[in-house]
Parts: C-alpha cells; structure tokens; sequence
C-alpha cells in the first residue's frame, strides 16, 4: 500500500470535511466525531457534486445538492437519492499528518 | 385485489411509486406518464453541462420492473370518474384504483401577444433539446421572464456566447422565489456577464429575429424563450369534480376533496397550518410531498410538514433557500469568504434562512439553518452575524435547550 501525504490533521474541522485532489481524482478527507481521519471518493454517486462541501454530522456526510447521504467509514448510501456505495480508501494520522492509501 | 394508480412520471409520481413499495405496499402500482421516455430529472434541463442537455434518468426499466411498477409512457390521462374510482387513458384504456395518486405537474404559462408562438417553452427534456439545438445557429436569445427559469437559462445562454436579452414586466428580476438581497446581487452579476435587461416591460409582439415591447424597443432575438411562469395542470381533478384553486387542493395529509385521492409535487396546493393553501414548485417539494402521499396512501396519517427549499445555479454561483423569507422578517447578514448567508426571524425566532456563494460552498449552512429552523431556535442575531461562530453548535445548544 503506497500512502499519500494529504494534509495536516488541523486543516480539518472535527466532524468536518476537506476535498482533496490527486493524480487527476477528487476525494474527500473527513474527521470525525472520534478524530479519526476516513477517506472515500470525491464525488456523490448520485450526481458528480463533491461531498466535501456537505454537512458532516457524526459519521454521515451529506450531499449539499440532493441531500442524498453516506456512512464515511464504510462509504454506504444511506439515504436516497444516493443509492450506490462509496469508494473508501485507508487513512490514518502520523505525527500530525493525513496519509490516504489511494491504490 | 388492491391498485394504486399514479397519475403523471416526473420526479413527484416516480418517487411515489417507489415510496409505495418502501413502505411495504404489495398491491399493483401503475405509474401513468404523457411523455415518452423513462422519468427523467427536470433540474438538470437548465443547467446542462458544457452546454448539452443530458437525459438524466430517475430509474431504469429493470428498476420498475424489479419494484413490480407498471409504467405506462406516452399516454395522458383523459377523465377521471371518482365515483367509479376509474381514469381513462388518452389511448382508450380504463384504469382502476383503490387509491389514486395526482401527480400532474404544472405546464408553462403561454403569452398572450402576437406572434406568441414563435416562442419556446423550457419545461420539458424535448423543450430542452429544441432550445439548444435552436441556439446553436443563432446569435440573440431573448428570454421573456426573469425568475429562476429565465436566469439560470440567461447565464447558460451567455456561457455559449450568445448575446441574451432578458425581458421581465416587474421592475427587477427574481422578484417573486428570491429574497430582495440575493436577487439583486444576481442581477448585478448578469449585468457584469453582459446579460441586457429590459424591466417594467411587456412584449407586444414576436416577430421573426425581434421581441417588440410596449414602449416600441426592438429588442434582437434569433430565439425566443418564454419563461414567465408555470400553472398547475389540473385538468384532470376538475373532470372529477375535486376542488382547485391555484392547484389541486388538498388537507395537510395531501389528500383531495376526495379521500381516495391525494396530490404531490407541483399541481398540488395544500393546506396550510394557519390557513390558507400553498403550493411549491421545487424538487425536493416533489420527493418530499410523494413520500408522505404514498404513506398515508398505504394507511399512514402523516401530515405534510417539511420546510420548503430550493436551489439554483446561475453562473459559477450557488443559491440556496429554506424556508420563506417574508419582508417583515429581521433579516440577518453572515459575511463569509465565499459569498453570504442570510437569516430571518420573525419575533426572535429563526423561521428562514439563504445563501448566495460560489458552487455549493455555502450548502451546508443552509442545511444547518433548517435543522435550526426546525428545532425552532431563537438565536441571538449578533450570533448569528459572527462568522466565527459555527451553526452546529448553536445547534447543539439548541437541542439541549
């Protein structure tokens, strides 16, 4: 597993969001309510809307057009009119720092 | 053996039919469209990407079928008997139902003037496609009307270079969804885009490449979009003898005058707590109204209570609305670096809430300001024109309060 470096820990707002763009793909980066940092796909699976600018409330992200929602842990559609699951990808802090495993 | 029929596949019949079976409906659901193809999304007709209309579907044939709903395309409904509990199709056919579901919608408005119909509408997938394809090898669109429609078809028109004139009979656009605050930063923003207004005026005639107004302008126009508006389509109710009004009336659990039918989505005007009977044409209006009519049409006494809200993009900016801003509202600005939210309260309580930014930067402070609205906050308003302080935890106060 190859990590990435993303971001500080401290760029992310607890049960917060931040879109994070890399080799040409959109993801989004959250931190949640158990400051745990989890990663999945950038963009809702319902319409291309990036979910980095969607509430985040305990462990759910919602889209900011369709109000269609997910589990970010494990990346599960949640409520309608988002119906196909996230892309989730391994993240974790070290000293600080936001490392995602993209492939 | 029991059958609930659904009268119109947009986005509010569609719903409906899979709310049905969500909520463990096992009768026959036969869901009963005018246009030919599979339900399809509205929102997107106006704000194509790149430029081109794409049919964004609701569900796929195999989805209907695999949720055992019966989709009858490109027929109307013609007559509804209520007494019979019967409606006839437009191709002959008789359908029966237990429970009956409106979901006609709403259709454009049409001009009065002369030469009217050289006008287009924007309602329809088909509407869509004919503007686009019209604009291609054109260089002046004049859109007739300046609500959300004509605006956000104004900054797509412009973003393929055209030359737009917009022509509105009130003296500012968006007057009527907008709050006056947004609504005039947008106007502002079509001004700098190179958008020409034309406001206070009426048409008095569509010529080939010309809108004539009444004060004698001729304003250029290869096309000619009218966007003045939509009325509900309740043509049908009022063969059965159901009470309208400005749409098909109904109580706060959107059932009709006739307790074996209700109405959701744009055709339906519903009772209002307080009075009065309101009807709304957004999306999630739609989806929301479907879901309480197929609940309480499988059993469920539910009434209607979701704040309205609505979206709207024009340019590279994003609007939001919840609730309804009303002009004797305290309006309260929170100045943000992408753009600006606004709230209103009516007597210290939080009852509305809107935002102008870039994309959807500002979505889930809306989203925030309705969970507030909802939780019938009454947030100090210095508060809530201070940036730094986030609505989620006023929120949180506000449920543990």
């Amino acid at each position: 597993m190859s990590w990435v470096s993303a971001c500080q820990l401290d760029d992310i707002e607890q049960e917060g969001a931040i879109r994070f763009d890399h080799g040409g793909r959109t993801y989004a980066i959250y931190r949640g309510p158990d400051d745990r940092v989890y990663c999945t796909a950038g963009l809702c699976t319902h319409e291309a809307i990036h979910l980095a600018d969607g509430l985040v409330m305990d462990f759910e992200v919602e889209c900011p057009k369709h109000s269609g929602a997910f589990d970010y842990r494990t990346g599960e559609a949640i409520r309608l009119p988002a119906c196909e699951n996230l892309k989730t990808y391994p993240a974790e802090v070290v000293d600080g720092e936001v490392r995602v495993a993209l492939n | 053996m029991d059958a609930i029929v659904i009268v119109g596949a947009g986005e509010s019949g569609t719903r409906a039919a899979f709310a049905l079976r969500e909520t463990g409906y096992t009768g026959m659901v036969t869901l009963v469209g005018v246009e030919p193809h599979l339900p399809y999304e509205r929102p997107p007709l106006s704000k194509p990407e790149n430029g081109a209309v794409t049919m964004k579907i609701l569900c796929s044939s195999q989805a209907l079928l695999d949720a055992g709903i019966t989709y009858l395309h490109g027929v109307g409904a013609t007559a509804l008997d209520a007494g019979r509990r019967t409606i006839t199709l437009s191709d002959g056919r008789a359908l029966a139902y237990d429970k009956l579901l409106l979901a006609t919608g709403a259709r454009p408005r049409k001009l009065a003037c002369k030469g009217a119909e050289r006008a287009l509408d924007f309602r329809t997938y088909d509407d869509a496609k004919a503007v686009l394809s019209g604009v291609d090898t054109s260089r002046s669109v004049a859109i007739i009307g300046g609500g959300l429609i004509g605006m956000e078809l104004a900054a797509v028109l412009r973003g393929k270079g055209l030359d737009v004139s917009v022509i509105e009979a009130a003296p500012k656009p968006l007057g009527r969804a907008v709050p006056p605050h947004f609504a005039s930063r947008l106007h502002s923003r079509h001004i700098e885009e190179g958008v020409h207004f034309h406001l206070g005026q009426g048409v008095s005639e569509i010529r080939q490449n010309t809108v004539l107004l009444t004060d004698g302008t001729s304003v250029p126009a290869d096309v000619v979009i009218a966007a003045i508006g939509v009325q509900p389509e309740i043509a049908l109710a009022e063969t059965a003898g159901l009470a309208t009004g400005n749409g098909i009336l109904t109580d706060a659990f959107l059932q009709t005058s006739d307790p074996d039918i209700f109405a959701a989505g744009d055709c339906a005007a519903v009772e209002q707590y307080g009075g009065g009977h309101v009807r709304f044409e957004s999306w999630r209006n739609a989806r929301a109204q479907a879901e309480t009519a197929a609940r309480n049409m499988a059993g469920a006494v539910e009434a209607f209570a979701a704040i309205p809200w609505f979206w709207s993009d024009q340019y590279d900016l994003g609007l939001q609305a919840a609730g309804l801003p009303q002009p004797d509202h305290q309006c309260v600005i929170r100045a943000l670096p992408t753009g600006e939210l606004a709230f209103y309260l009516a007597d210290g309580r939080l009852v509305a809430a809107a935002s102008l930014g870039v994309g959807n930067s500002l979505a889930k402070e809306i989203k925030l300001s309705e969970m507030l609205i909802a939780a019938s906050a009454r947030p100090d308003p210095a508060v809530l024109a201070d940036p730094d302080v986030n609505l989620k935890a006023l929120l949180k106060n506000a449920k543990a309060a």
